[in-house]
């Protein structure tokens, strides 16, 4: 009985292997057929999948049901939850919606590269999109190496939050536009306790707080993440090497322990107690969905909003920023590409459709359209980050098929020179530029 | 079973030359039976476990990004994992740390408070329930918690505070995060307290009471008769310790995510690792590489080699658990 037993477990074992590695040797499949009409007098119903709850759920219904009745013959079912993993597998079943949002865009690059996203390409040049109506900046990020497969549905723009209380507090009149002004007033806005630990901090220069995230940060010192080679640049680039030393510098003005301490007792980025809003921070990088976090949480503080501070030597450039923002594309495997493309269009292009979502959401629109209409409503302080949108120096990181693979690499790195364990600064970076090529050798086909 | 089978012939019924092919006939049927009251099981194995390391094995030689059709690409993921990846030494180290740590300090933890609970003699039910609590939070929860409970102006920090003792970074600073870890997984170790409690409520008082007679002290006493009776129960906890820290996980991005103070740009709350990388485990580097990098190829290159630690640490601690078995003890 045991011999039988396990001489028919080893032959099932064994079989169910061979069956596994010819199942697994399956998967995927070909990339679907770029182009596909909407099919004419004949009623269609899409299916539209995104990662939104609530109130954003119910806006993005109400604008889809604007299309529907623009739209006689195409029928439209939102579904909200759905984040990027289940839209991945969905697809990678052979069943997904035919229209997937996604809420990141560090995933555009591996949807167009592996196909998974189909190419707009076909679709914007049959509708003549004029996609100058789109800053170039978001255009980077929605496209990987020339493949369109995802269209912006929303964007949002980073810029400088500064409490106006301490402002007056220290004579300090207007935000800093420079990094040398960001450091004064940084200094001169700080206050410590009688027992030398941090009151108030001007601002937080440590990395992984908040929004303190290398890709906000670089385009304030034009800093490029890659060569023209596509080689990462972190060593090359000297833009880097003077972003860190200056932030290393700030960092040392506080302390590492003294400020470990100081963020460790502040609320969570989410948290009605964040930093800014209790006003023990006076001047944080962030993007302009804060403001409605302000009026919610914090109605009460006194702050303005203002470009982020550049490089010294970049002074031309104030009054740009980083921007990333939601997605739209057509999965492979789509039941109705052409009517899913005819919602993709009405999304990320219709004024009306922006204007209503980003009003709702409190984000930035996509377009440059929606972003000048005085039906959008921005305050003094909302309108800074619009400003920011239209800015020529707006500027994005660039998108990679290995998503976040070089962020991690970077993030350990900067973890340990922050804390002052780097001795030769660009002989890490050199050795990062090779950790982060090695890292993209991994997914090269 | 052989046996049983040849029984259910009719009573009285001649002893005929047929009898072996019937009871091949017999054997084959009753073998129907058993592989259909087995399909349950054998379908889940085979889904379950037996499909997914399949694939996962194919996929840790190809270039799988989660999306496209994987390509063959031989060795080249082991070559990375071995050779070039920058911080998975880290992440091994990380892993091995807390596998060797926790596995001591949760099992003679959950071993001493079992201890006191044995003996106590009033308000049982209740402080049993109190140490078996904990385990129930759920760990995200649980994390959290900890880590404002371990802040500098936390409630930890506050009593020792009044002690005259600055209250250190705990989650903050790279050579204490770890330890703060095993402080959270000590305190939520019930499970095994409770698995321990019940085996040494059942050792034999009368070998005690001899033992006492014959002038065996506590130690004595705990070492010759206590240990031996619950060296299956001890075993036991420490295989599912390890592996236990092999996959540990949650806690771990938690803490380091919440520690850091950070969200990223696009909503995601992970900062992995911080401090200084050290609370990047090696289940925390694979997810991070799968999910993050959609390097699902090499992720399963990892997979495959934790697979095969968990498995070779589990195959010689049973084979002890076999040794120690009151069965073997007694052959």
């Amino acid at each position: 009985m045991t011999k039988l037993f396990r001489r028919n477990t080893i032959r099932l074992a064994a079989s169910t292997m061979a069956a596994g590695f010819v199942l697994a040797a399956c998967g995927g499949g070909p990339t679907e057929p770029a182009t596909a009409e909407p099919p004419p007098n004949r009623p269609v119903t899409i299916t539209v999948w995104s990662n939104f709850a609530d109130r954003e759920l119910e806006a993005l219904r109400e604008v889809m049901r604007r299309f529907d009745e623009s739209q006689p013959n195409i029928s439209v079912e939102v579904s909200g939850n759905q984040d990027d993993d289940k839209i991945t597998q969905a697809i990678r079943g052979g069943i997904p919606p035919d229209v997937a949002i996604s809420s990141a865009s560090y995933h555009v690059g591996l949807y167009c590269s592996s196909g998974a996203w189909q190419d707009l390409g076909p679709y914007l040049e049959r509708d003549e999109v004029d996609l100058s109506r789109i800053p170039q900046a978001v255009r980077n990020y929605t496209q990987y190496q020339g493949t369109r497969c995802s269209m912006p549905m929303l964007a949002d723009t980073f810029g400088l939050y500064y409490n106006k209380e301490l402002f007056a507090k220290a004579g300090i009149d207007r935000p800093p536009r420079t990094m040398s002004e960001l450091t004064d007033y940084a200094k001169r806005l700080t206050e410590f306790n009688p027992d030398g630990s941090i009151k108030v901090a001007g601002f937080v220069p440590r990395m992984f707080f908040y929004q303190n995230y290398p890709t906000v940060w670089a385009p304030q010192w034009g800093a490029d993440w890659v060569d023209k080679k596509g080689k990462s640049s972190l060593a090359t680039d000297p833009a880097w090497q003077r972003m860190l030393r200056w932030q290393k510098e700030l960092t040392d003005y506080y302390g590492w322990e003294r400020l470990q301490r100081f963020t460790s007792k502040l609320g969570l980025y989410s948290s009605a107690d964040q930093g800014f809003q209790t006003g023990e921070i006076a001047m944080v990088f962030d993007g302009e969905y804060r403001t409605a976090f302000l009026a919610d949480q914090a109605p009460d503080v006194n702050y303005g909003t203002a470009p982020a501070p550049v490089a010294d030597d970049r002074r031309n450039t104030y009054g740009g920023g980083y921007i990333t923002g939601s997605t739209v594309g057509i999965p492979r495997g789509a039941n109705q590409p052409g009517a899913a493309w005819e919602a993709i269009k009405y999304l990320s292009t219709n004024t009306e459709a922006q204007l209503h979502l980003a009003n709702e959401f409190g984000n930035v629109p996509s377009t440059l359209d929606a972003a000048k209409h005085p039906d959008l409503e921005a305050d003094e302080r909302f309108q800074t980050f619009l400003d920011i949108f239209t800015s020529p120096h707006l500027a994005t990181s660039p998108p990679t098929p290995n998503g976040l693979a070089s962020i991690k690499t970077v993030e350990s790195f900067l973890q340990s020179w922050q804390a002052g364990q780097v001795d030769d600064l660009p002989a890490e970076l050199a050795d990062l530029d090779q950790a982060i090529d090695d890292a993209k050798e991994l997914g090269r086909r | 079973m052989t046996r049983a089978i040849t029984d259910t012939r009719r009573a009285g019924a001649p002893l005929t030359s047929d009898t072996p092919k019937r009871r091949r006939s017999l054997s084959r049927h009753h073998r129907g039976w058993l592989l259909l009251f087995l399909a349950p099981w054998a379908i889940g194995l085979t889904v379950f476990f037996l499909y997914p390391l399949a694939a996962t094995l194919w996929y840790s030689f190809t270039d799988f990004d989660g999306l496209a059709t994987p390509g063959f690409v031989g060795l080249r993921n082991y070559v990375y994992l071995f050779a070039k990846d920058p911080v998975v030494a880290t992440a091994a180290y990380n892993t091995v740390w807390l596998v060797a740590v926790l596995t001591v300090c949760r099992v003679a933890f959950a071993l001493a408070v079992a201890s006191v609970l044995a003996r106590l003699k009033r308000g049982v039910g209740l402080v049993r329930t109190l140490c078996y609590l904990p385990s129930l939070v759920p760990p995200v929860a649980a994390t959290i918690t900890f880590v404002f409970i371990m802040a500098p102006e936390g409630p930890v920090s506050t009593v020792l505070g009044w002690l005259g003792i600055e209250g250190p970074l705990w989650f903050s600073d790279p050579a204490l995060a770890k330890p703060a870890l095993v402080l959270l997984t000590l305190w939520g170790s019930g499970e095994i307290m409770i698995i321990i409690l019940a085996a040494l409520l059942d050792v034999p008082k009368e070998l005690h009471e001899a033992a006492q007679l014959d002038g065996a002290g506590p130690w004595s006493r705990f070492r010759n008769i206590t240990l031996p009776s619950i060296a299956p129960v001890l075993l036991f906890a420490v295989v599912n310790t390890i592996v236990f820290a092999l996959q540990y996980f949650t806690q771990a991005v938690v803490a380091g995510s919440v520690a850091s103070g950070s969200t990223f740009p696009v909503g995601s709350t992970r900062v992995i690792g911080y401090p200084a990388d050290s609370t990047l485990t090696f289940t925390a580097r694979m997810f991070d590489e799968g999910f993050r990098a959609y390097h699902m190829g090499y992720a399963s290159a990892m997979a495959v080699l934790l697979f095969l630690v968990s498995f070779a640490f589990t195959a010689v601690l049973i084979r002890q658990l076999r040794a120690r078995s009151p069965e073997a003890v007694r052959s």
